[in-house]
């Protein structure tokens, strides 16, 4: 198997935001939180605000990993977007159920059904930088070092895949956590690190 | 030909190694074992019917549907009170019993894993009132207590990935195995109805007025079905081991363009295609099982990607005229069908096909066509933009064959 090294990372939890462990003040504003975070950043994407809470917390971590990239958008096939998380679609899931109440409360909504499944996470990270390769989305019980690595390396066995995003990102029950990760084959800049379970539990450790 | 650049980096990683076919079954409307089912869409019944007054859901619409008081006995007859376990996780379990008796397996063994594919789970709880933190909503917990009762300890998968994870679950299955970290992957793939998803498929305006009609060209749209499968892999090492059928390749793409709607080029789907038959020649393909809901989008779209592939003459099926849409159990049923018919030597018909479209012609198969050719193609597509493929090879015929 070919190494493979993490150039950077992302991190959002209601108490920090961080890009390659260093913190990014947000202003919180009277908003929501993610929605501060998006205007923090500065990103023109009317499409966020139509997004359920985890593709907007999966979006975010995204842009954050990839907002500095000059060309964006350059259609690629060479790039996969891998995901866990524990209660895969379970928040959009309960709000779309509120819409299919008994009697006069059933007006199912389209526009919340569509989010009631957690790869769609994906596709927004997918859809707004134009990559055109493998999109996954696994669940787990709890954040699996051993588990997201064996996955993650075991896509680079795809002999077209050359570079993958990849991470945690849960949202639900009080809990809002992005980990994602770009990760590379190339040799890095002095900045990566080996992607390995060694760092993923530090990451773990952290979250 | 003949061997994924896939497979071939693992071989030099781990020494020859071939992802074989080693037991399986389908739970679903036409029956209990993978031969009922089998020999029920060789004789082109269907398992779709008209659904009324479905748990308050105002309108009514067409479904294929596990018989429950025959799911309850089945799996009342493993030994397990059935009120312990919702109907999903009885269709599991019974379906992983039966594919573990054929396999003739220990699945609690260390060098077993389990893999689910579903996509809503239990979801049909939250409508019964279950709070959002009960376990029984999670996926992780029914994959748990799905290896559990098979005394299993490893950490289960969970492929999540809309209407395409039963293939996603076999390529985790695949690499799982060529990795050399196990010697089985269990695959399951399974979905029930419950009133969510029957009433946001009806949102969408996706459920057809009628038995749905895959890639004819006056579809109306998709039926939905419920659905337990199992597909038991293993990893043998090069040719020494007689087999049967053997999974070559498999590959994901994203459209990277809607989040519901599919691509109008087939973007994804045409590079899931390409990327397989990298391992085998167009005219080796006995057959193409495609997704085929019988959506105005779904087939034109699969059409497009496979004429682009240049497959526009090989025999295309779906299944989903007999089973309907099983959703997380697809990607297994329709793989498990599909491997059968190759043995069998046969590429099946698309129910409810009667004439095709001008514009983007296939050549679906409306009748039993005998072919001998040794690889078969599925593939499949979902929300999310998300495709798959899978590549299927048929080896020569040893006494180990496949009866069905």
């Amino acid at each position: 198997m070919r190494p493979l090294y993490v150039s950077r990372t992302a991190c959002i939890t209601r108490q920090s935001v961080s890009v390659n462990g260093k913190e990014l003040p947000v202003s919180s504003g009277d908003g929501r939180f993610l929605a501060a975070v998006y205007r923090t950043l500065g990103i023109d994407y009317p499409k966020f605000f139509k997004m359920d809470n985890l593709s907007k917390l999966g979006f975010l971590a995204s842009e954050l990993l990839l907002r500095e990239d000059r060309p964006r958008f350059v259609p690629r096939e060479d790039c996969a977007v891998i995901c866990f998380n524990r209660s895969a679609s379970l928040d959009a899931d309960t709000l779309y159920q509120a819409t299919i109440g008994p009697g006069e409360d059933y007006f199912p909504s389209p526009s919340l059904f569509v989010y009631t499944l957690p790869n769609i996470v994906t596709a927004e990270i997918a859809i707004r930088n134009k990559l055109y390769g493998e999109t996954s989305f696994y669940i787990c019980e709890a954040f699996s070092a051993h588990q997201l690595f064996t996955t993650v390396s075991h896509a680079f066995a795809d002999s077209s895949i050359r570079s993958a995003l990849a991470g945690w990102t849960e949202y639900g029950n009080e809990v809002c956590e992005a980990f994602l990760m770009q990760i590379e084959t190339f040799p890095p800049p002095e900045t990566a690190l080996p992607f390995s379970v060694e760092f993923l539990t530090r990451i773990k450790n952290k979250l | 030909m003949g061997k994924s650049s896939f497979l071939r980096r693992m071989e030099e990683k781990n020494g020859l190694a071939m992802i074989v076919w080693a037991g399986d079954n389908i739970i679903s409307s036409l029956g209990f074992t993978t031969e009922e089912n089998y020999r029920a869409v060789w004789s082109g019944q269907s398992g779709i019917r008209l659904c009324d007054a479905y748990r308050g859901i105002p309108e009514p619409f067409y479904a294929s549907q596990i018989d429950r008081k025959q799911l309850g006995d089945r799996f009342a007859a493993l030994g397990k009170r059935p009120a312990g376990y919702t109907p999903l996780e009885q269709a599991a379990i019974l379906s992983v019993a039966q594919a573990a008796d054929q396999a003739r397996t220990d699945l609690s063994a260390p060098d077993v894993v389990f893999i689910l594919s579903t996509t809503k789970g239990n979801v049909h709880l939250l409508d019964e009132g279950e709070r959002a933190d009960s376990p029984r909503l999670y996926l992780w917990h029914t994959a748990r207590l799905i290896a559990d009762y098979f005394h299993n300890a490893n950490e289960p998968v969970v492929v999540s990935n809309a209407c395409i994870s039963g293939a996603c679950a076999q390529i985790a299955a695949m690499r799982a195995l060529a990795s050399g970290d196990y010697t089985y992957a269990v695959v399951i793939g399974v979905d029930m109805l419950s009133r969510f998803i029957i009433s946001g498929f009806q949102s969408l305006k996706a459920l057809a007025p009628a038995p749905c009609r895959p890639f004819d060209a006056g579809r109306q749209g998709l039926n939905l079905g419920e659905a337990a499968s199992t597909l038991i892999y293993r990893r043998a090492a090069g040719e020494e081991h007689p087999h049967t059928v053997s999974l070559v390749q498999g590959a994901i793409r994203n459209d990277a363009n809607h989040i519901s709607g599919p691509s109008r080029t087939g973007e994804g789907c045409y590079l899931a295609i390409r990327a397989s038959l990298e391992a085998c020649a167009a005219d080796d393909l006995a057959f193409v099982c495609a997704h085929g809901t019988a959506t105005a989008y779904n087939d034109r779209m699969e059409a497009i990607a496979l004429t682009r592939a240049g497959l526009n003459r090989t025999p295309v099926n779906s299944l989903k005229g007999y089973f309907g849409h099983t959703l997380g159990a697809a990607g297994v049923l329709e793989s498990i069908i599909s491997i059968h018919a190759l043995t069998d030597e046969t590429a099946l018909p698309t129910c409810g096909f009667r004439q095709g479209e001008t514009d983007y012609p296939l050549h679906i198969a409306e009748r039993r066509l005998r072919t001998e050719k040794p690889y078969c193609l599925k593939i499949l597509s979902g929300f999310g933009g998300c495709n798959a493929s899978l590549l299927f090879k048929k080896q020569k015929k040893t006494d180990e064959t496949i009866v069905c």
